[in-house]
């Protein structure tokens, strides 16, 4: 049993290391000065002209703030219309029997199954159409880049999944004391299924504070860039100045990685992991 | 009354998805090449063009190369990490945290962190000299880079299937695993009888999911090669990416993401009636 532990940990932290060092080696990086070699061999892990000059240059010269606060109001808007959106499609789809269910139902999964690359150039030429684009405004700038995200099938089938596992009574002793389907909805159901509504903000959240595909192709203003384009954009900038890309690249994972760890529990317990992937 | 619920999630999909997803098809049997504005019918013009395109069959194969060195490997290394990790151990919470830390993290920064692993005076290259081998140009070598950038998508997807695997993994009943023991099997007998046989459907949704994944790849070959060298890196939907944003070829593009589109239905329909019918039923 003894070796059998010291076999996994051995396995496990490898694993781990790889899993970090790429991070751990662009921290080293960046912390090097400019008396230093970063390409020396051997390569050097602590810097030896130890420096925060890089952070500081890289944040004088990019409006950090900007990009998070650009990624932030798309990631938030975005989480919050697929909450109230997924759930109100899920709630009748769970629960009610209608006419044309089966094709609403049928052509939810039917998005499921198409992905977004296919169909991303006419939803680029809608998206000029309405004249949500950057160059217009920030406001219009930001729906272009919310809206064609704001419902996500994954979202939908995650919160029927949810309302399918509430006991029918629940319901039933509702319209007893008179409620309506609205009240029912949001003072009913919709607090018996907070965990699920916790889960879909979460990896929402995630999948939009990530996204770089769409932003990199509606975005033209600089003002208006997401922290993954403006990040991709430090490698033109700073063309081969590593100890910049590297701080910057640091400074802009800071806050998804305090969300993960004060978070933790939802990512790695596994539960309805994969249901909201795109 | 259930219409109104329905109605914000359907103008929502009906504009940003289904009008899109005819507009593709349309614009598939549509020639562009003339004029922007006025399109001629093209019949399958495109698709023979696309066809017949030397670029678009490196890129398929390419693609299907990304497919067969990321799916086996996402597949099965994540299984046996999480058949590591799901016992009491110190530290497994840390271990957890670690390892799925790069499926939190953008993949730009993913991408650029790689990059300069791989730079050619860079840490890996290093390596290569310590061991005696002349050093690799990572993503300049039309034999390395596909390669390359398969392994930063590969490395950021093993936390994200581990944590898929470990659930399945609580579900396994551990009366099964005792009468194993009773039985006096080893641990690989144990796994083999039991674990296994138990994650067979987990197993088969791996696959698929990292599959349409794999089909999907974009940020890492943007961010890292563009492509190059000589298309050597290039997948499918970085060539409709090219060709619809850049060159502005909207009929061809559309062709191909038609064939990317069939692609992926065909593996989300195994998917979604094979795998993972519970969830998807009526």
């Amino acid at each position: 049993m003894k070796l059998k532990n010291a076999f996994s940990h051995i396995i496990l932290i490898i694993v781990s290391l790889l899993s970090v060092f790429p991070f751990l080696w662009l921290i080293s990086t960046s912390l090097k000065g400019a008396g230093e070699n970063i390409f020396a061999y051997p390569p050097n892990f602590i810097p030896a002209d130890f420096t925060f000059e890089n952070y500081t240059g890289v944040w004088a010269r990019v409006n950090f703030l900007r990009y998070f606060f650009n990624s932030a109001v798309v990631a938030l808007f975005t989480v919050i219309l697929n909450l109230i959106f997924s759930s109100m499609a899920a709630y009748p789809l769970a629960r009610m029997d209608f006419k044309g269910k089966k094709i609403a139902f049928f052509a939810t999964l039917a998005t499921i199954m198409v992905p977004f690359q296919a169909i991303m150039l006419p939803v680029y030429l809608i998206i000029l159409k309405f004249n949500l684009i950057d160059s217009v405004g920030a406001v219009q700038g930001y729906l272009g880049l919310i809206l064609p995200f704001a419902v996500n099938a994954f979202g939908i089938f995650l919160m029927r999944q949810a309302f399918l596992s509430i006991p029918k009574e629940m319901e039933e002793a509702a319209i007893v004391d008179g409620c309506n389907s609205w009240q029912i909805f949001f003072k009913v159901l919709m607090p018996m299924v907070k965990p699920t509504l916790a889960i879909l903000a979460i990896f929402t959240f995630i999948g939009s504070w990530g996204e770089f595909l769409w932003p990199s192709i509606v975005l033209n203003d600089d003002k208006m860039f997401t922290l993954p384009v403006g990040i991709n954009n430090l490698q033109g900038m700073f063309s081969s100045n590593w100890r910049y890309i590297a701080a910057g690249s640091i400074i802009s994972i800071i806050p998804i990685i305090i969300f993960f760890l004060s978070l933790q529990k939802f990512f790695i317990s596994g539960e309805n992991e994969g249901a909201v992937k795109g | 009354m259930p219409y109104l619920f329905l109605v914000p999630a359907f103008v929502l999909l009906g504009i940003f998805f289904f009008l899109p997803f005819l507009q593709t098809i349309f614009l598939s049997f549509s020639d562009y090449s003339s004029s922007l504005y006025n399109p001629v019918f093209a019949g399958l013009g495109n698709y023979s063009a696309v066809l017949k395109d030397p670029v678009f069959m490196k890129v398929l194969g390419n693609t299907f190369l990304y497919l067969v060195i990321a799916v086996p490997f996402l597949t099965v290394f994540p299984l046996f990490l999480a058949v590591l990790i799901n016992r009491k151990l110190r530290a497994i919470n840390l271990y957890k945290v670690l390892i799925y830390l790069p499926v939190v993290v953008s993949i730009v920064v993913c991408s650029i962190a790689f990059k300069w692993l791989y730079a050619d005076q860079g840490i890996l290259n290093y390596l290569l000299s310590r061991l005696h081998i002349s050093p690799v140009a990572w993503l300049t070598d039309t034999r390395f880079a596909l390669v390359s950038v398969a392994l930063v998508t590969i490395w950021k997807g093993i936390g994200y299937y581990m944590v898929i695997y470990l659930a399945a993994l609580m579900s396994v009943p551990k009366e099964l695993y005792e009468a194993c023991e009773i039985d006096g099997a080893n641990l690989w007998q144990k796994h083999l009888t039991v674990t296994i046989p138990h994650l067979m459907p987990t197993i088969a949704l791996v696959s698929t999911i990292s599959a349409i994944s794999a089909m999907k790849v974009f940020a890492e070959i943007y961010v890292m090669t563009k492509g190059g060298p000589l298309n050597s890196s290039k997948t499918i939907v970085y060539y409709i990416y090219e060709r619809a944003f850049e060159n502005l070829d909207l009929g061809i593009a559309s062709a191909m993401a038609v064939i990317l589109l069939v692609i992926v239905l065909l593996l989300s329909c195994i998917n979604i009636f094979c795998f993972e019918r519970d969830k998807y039923r009526l």
